[in-house]
């Protein structure tokens, strides 16, 4: 069999810690970056005789959650403990939510060039996340460390685990659902889903099985793929690696595993045997979780327009490719400040204008749109400028460049400058005889079917005007002064 | 009458008349702390209880309970008061925070004069399992005073200190204040805070006033009770608890736990509590015979439930971030292992052991699912019975005070210990021993049980006894 005979079978975990101001079970600050301990209590050190008390915030922002990822919201949910000894959970046991989550069976959309998909969602649940353990010595690793060290500044921080279907078929579509699930969660301000400073983390579940199957095979789970592409690579490599063991006879044998994203190997962090036995059982110092009917309503008819349906609406309405929505979707505020300049100008072109120049020109000072000096309404006054023809494009552009640099009106900013488009007729048509009178070869070239070289006689009308005249009217003069046709 | 005979209420009238003072009686109370002939304090709180022994004198308006002085159980968390749990494991531990209950008293006006003696995380009957030596009973030095909170019920005896706190799980305040001649209470789970309450089975542990009379007892809940944010299972209390005056119990219908009056209780112990239920009806009460089906299973299902939620309150002692640590070693496991080998006593180990068991994967359903579902058919059994009257009576314990070393080679001898306080425990339900009489010269503890939140009528019936029967809570040769 070749490996078009086989379909992957994909389904993630993500966990996403919480934008509350406070940690899930006491008051302590989330921060990040402080002096290691210096947000701790007796609560998330669990000092003895200390109690959690549960985030009214933290099941707010996991109710929203499952609004959008289209969940059943509990009536009840019940807080359990998940039994184990490390040294970066001071209870010995992780505050989870097992058999009764907050957050029932759901449906994610998401768009892909192919159009949009959905994901079913088996699950989301709150729980507590774990202190940051660090090596000292040996390059990190516990195995040679010369010690380890304990900051619990992270521990009991809020975390949301969502859980999918295994209903994923490659590395490319789980990419495009987790890049689309992080910034439906950042746009609800559920999350900051800073992958690199681990925020938001995902696993992935994977089997494959001959085309056609319909049981499962049996999965391997690759744990903390923290980039996108991590992710689509790390399947990609997970499912050959499967595929080479049944093709040669195998068996694949159920694990946690690691991807090294610096070497694309998978190694074996433990297998089935040695998997942990939680010994959950319901957490008694937490009443089950009811949240108010009226509320959960509340949060759902609060929920703002969801980036699948705000990209689907500006294909739809605006006429913008699926890579314009894309790019501009990300992150919110670009989206934001695209809608901002698109009520005032030709959509399609604000897309241009947005994506191309603006970008381009802020980058090189390390600005956002949105923090920039070039507000909505004076970009969109750009736009109509250069659609009315009153400025041309290379006018436009250092318009666009004087108020990047120092702000202004557009307008004022043309009339000061002098870059308005030059609109005397008898000038231009001077313009473009004395042009041709000076380049009589290649006036010749063109009029003998080298139209490559109207091109030219625009370039150097454009620079003779310093940019000010209008290319289309130029090209039409040089067409019709040399009689090119 | 010495100091030391007062009673909280008499030592607040004395205070307020000006005839002695809070510094007078805690250094009073101090003497005889620092002369243990039971072992009953593991720490001293001198010169903190005396300074603000001074501060409340000095006071223009005194706080409600006037400086009197009190004793805590070993297992709640006094900030700098090192608190131990009676294990090897928090040998030194000074904590860094108060638990809400102790707070509580504080601001009230009492004084924490030191930490008693308790079976070792509070699993015990007997106090034999505290780390640090049994504490011993007031009423015969050879006999054990009873636990868990063994060293609070002694300590009160023994006039160390007029009233104490202790906590009760499946009859840690019940048994030995029955063991003891005192009065002890368990109030409905939730009515005080278990915010510092170090845990033994979280779903169960509930703390509670020590005292020598039932308005002492009453006086000292009335200043816990009520809801804590820092603990979710904690309630807001309905009605004010109000100190008992009633001297008649007309119309009051006193139930008889039939299945606890039987066998496996002894005759002098049976013999004082028939005589106890003969004074509720002389005072205008009616007794009948109640039964509780599921009663039987209480035992069982609580040495599930207990161990199980034990098996995970526990594991935070692993020597990492506080308490005693094993000799350093390079393996985590090792650590661990040696750790909490070296820091726990057998009776802990058995029953982290069992609730592990309890817990594991293809045994859950069998055991502790099993024990939830049975634990529901006694909540039932009890609001059945409830129905009928107002108030169920037992014996405290099947026997009066056992001799040290009696029952400690054998566990399920130690267990059934607190038969007769389990089911109740299990329901939630608030309940109270009383002295009622004595047997071979030992005290006879009378059970008092009643629906959730009934603690005011529960101390109008006891208070009606306790002056019925005249019950003197004065150990031999023990007052001064």
């Amino acid at each position: 069999m070749s490996s078009d005979a086989w379909e992957a079978v994909i389904g993630i975990e993500i966990h996403a810690q919480l934008l509350t101001r406070t940690k899930m079970f006491c008051g302590c600050a989330l921060s990040f970056g402080d002096p290691p301990n210096t947000h701790t209590c007796p609560v998330c050190l669990a000092h003895p005789g200390a109690l959690p008390v549960v985030n009214r915030e933290a099941i707010r922002l996991a109710i929203v959650a499952g609004h959008a990822l289209g969940c059943e919201i509990a009536e009840r949910s019940v807080f359990a403990r998940k039994n184990y000894f490390y040294p970066d959970l001071p209870k010995a046991y992780q505050i989870s939510q097992y058999d009764q989550p907050i957050c029932g069976p759901g449906c994610f959309r998401f768009l892909t060039e192919d159009g949009e998909k959905t994901l079913g969602i088996t699950r989301a649940h709150l729980e507590e996340d774990a202190a940051k353990l660090l090596h000292l010595g040996g390059e990190g690793r516990r195995a040679n460390a010369e010690g380890s060290v304990v900051d619990f500044n992270r521990g009991g921080t809020p975390l949301l685990e969502i859980v999918t279907e295994p209903e994923l078929h490659n590395g490319p579509d789980a990419a495009s659902f987790l890049k689309q699930l992080r910034q439906t969660l950042v746009h609800l301000g559920i999350t900051d889903g800073n992958m690199e400073q681990g925020s938001m983390r995902a696993d992935a579940n994977i089997s494959v099985r001959p085309v056609g199957a319909t049981g499962l095979g049996t999965k391997t789970e690759l744990k903390n793929m923290n980039s996108f592409t991590y992710l689509e690579r790390g399947i990609a490599a997970e499912v050959d690696r499967q595929i080479a063991i049944l093709e040669a006879g195998g068996t694949i044998t159920q694990q946690t595993l690691h991807y090294e994203p610096s070497t694309g190997h998978i190694t074996s962090l433990r297998s089935k045997e040695e998997a942990h036995d939680y010994r959950y059982f319901p957490e008694p110092d937490l009443e089950p979780v009811v949240p108010d009917r009226a509320w959960v309503e509340e949060l759902r008819a609060a929920l703002p327009e969801l980036p699948i349906d705000r990209r689907e609406r500006w294909i739809r309405e605006y006429g913008l490719t699926f890579e314009d929505a894309e790019v501009l979707s990300e992150p919110v505020q670009l989206g934001d400040y695209f809608e901002q300049v698109a009520a005032l100008a030709p959509p399609k072109s604000t897309a241009n204008w947005v994506r191309g120049e603006l970008r381009a020109l802020l980058r090189d000072r390390g600005q956002e749109p949105w923090e920039s000096r070039v507000s909505p309404a004076a970009l969109a006054e750009i736009i109509t400028l250069v659609e009315s023809r009153e400025i041309s494009m290379p006018s436009a552009k250092a318009v666009l460049g004087h108020v990047v640099e120092h702000g202004g009106l557009p307008r004022e900013v043309v009339a000061a400058l002098g870059l308005g488009a030059i609109q005397d007729e008898p000038a231009l048509v001077a313009i473009v005889e004395q042009l041709l009178a000076d380049n009589p070869v290649q006036a010749q070239q063109m009029r003998e079917g080298k139209d490559k070289l109207i091109g030219f006689f625009v370039g150097q009308a454009m620079k003779a005007t310093q940019g000010r005249a209008d290319p289309a009217r130029i090209s039409e003069l040089v067409r019709e002064r040399a009689g090119a046709g | 009458m010495a100091l030391t005979d007062l009673t909280a209420e008499q030592s607040i009238t004395a205070i307020a008349a000006g005839r002695t003072s809070s510094e007078d009686l805690v250094r009073a109370h101090l003497e005889r702390v620092e002369h243990d002939d039971w072992n009953n304090f593991l720490a001293v709180n001198r010169e903190a209880a005396l300074a603000r022994a001074r501060e409340i004198d000095a006071m223009p308006q005194r706080p409600p309970l006037a400086g009197v002085p009190i004793a805590i159980k070993d297992a709640l968390s006094t900030r700098d008061l090192t608190t131990t749990a009676g294990s090897r494991i928090l040998e030194g531990f000074r904590p860094i925070y108060t638990a809400t209950c102790v707070a509580r008293l504080e601001a009230a006006g009492a004084v924490v004069i030191g930490k008693t003696n308790m079976d070792e995380f509070a699993m015990g009957s007997s106090c034999e399992n505290s780390a640090y030596g049994p504490s011993l009973n007031p009423w015969d030095t050879t006999r054990v005073p009873g636990g868990s909170s063994g060293g609070s019920a002694s300590a009160v005896a023994a006039r160390q200190a007029p009233w104490s706190l202790g906590s009760d799980t499946g009859g840690s305040i019940r048994q030995p204040a029955a063991l003891c001649g005192i009065v002890g209470v368990k109030p409905t789970y939730g009515a005080v805070s278990r915010y510092g309450l170090i845990a033994f089975a979280s779903s169960l542990d509930q703390v509670g006033p020590f005292a020598r009379t039932v308005r002492d007892a009453a006086l000292l809940l009335q200043s816990m009770v009520g809801r804590d944010p820092m603990d979710t299972t904690s309630l807001d209390w309905p009605d004010p608890i109000v100190l008992p005056t009633a001297g008649r119990l007309d119309g009051v219908r006193v139930g008889v736990i039939e299945e606890l009056m039987g066998e496996g209780i002894e005759p002098g112990v049976r013999a004082a509590c028939r005589a106890a239920l003969r004074r509720v009806e002389s005072l205008g009460g009616t007794v009948v015979p109640i039964e509780l089906p599921h009663a039987s299973y209480g035992l069982a299902t609580y040495y599930l439930i207990a161990p199980a939620e034990c098996s995970a309150n526990l594991a935070r002692f692993d020597g990492i971030r506080y308490g005693r640590r094993a000799e350093a070693t390079d393996d985590l496991l090792e650590h661990y292992e040696r750790t909490r080998g070296e820091g726990f006593g057998p009776e802990v180990k058995r029953r982290i052991m069992l609730g592990t068991f309890a817990l594991s994967s293809g045994y859950y359903d069998a055991y502790y699912g099993q024990a939830q579902r049975v634990r529901t058919l006694i909540v039932r059994d009890f609001a059945a019975a409830f129905a009928e009257v107002d108030v169920l009576a037992s014996p405290t314990s099947p026997t009066v005070a056992f001799r040290l070393g009696e029952r400690t080679a054998d566990p399920l001898s130690m267990y059934l210990s607190d038969v007769c306080t389990i089911p109740v425990s299990l329901a939630g339900l608030p309940s109270l021993s009383i002295p009622c009489g004595l047997s071979d010269g030992l005290p006879v503890g009378l059970q008092l049980a009643g629906p959730a939140f009934s603690e005011n009528r529960l101390f109008d019936v006891a208070h009606a006894l306790e002056a019925a029967i005249g019950f003197d809570p004065s150990p031999p040769g023990v007052t001064a």
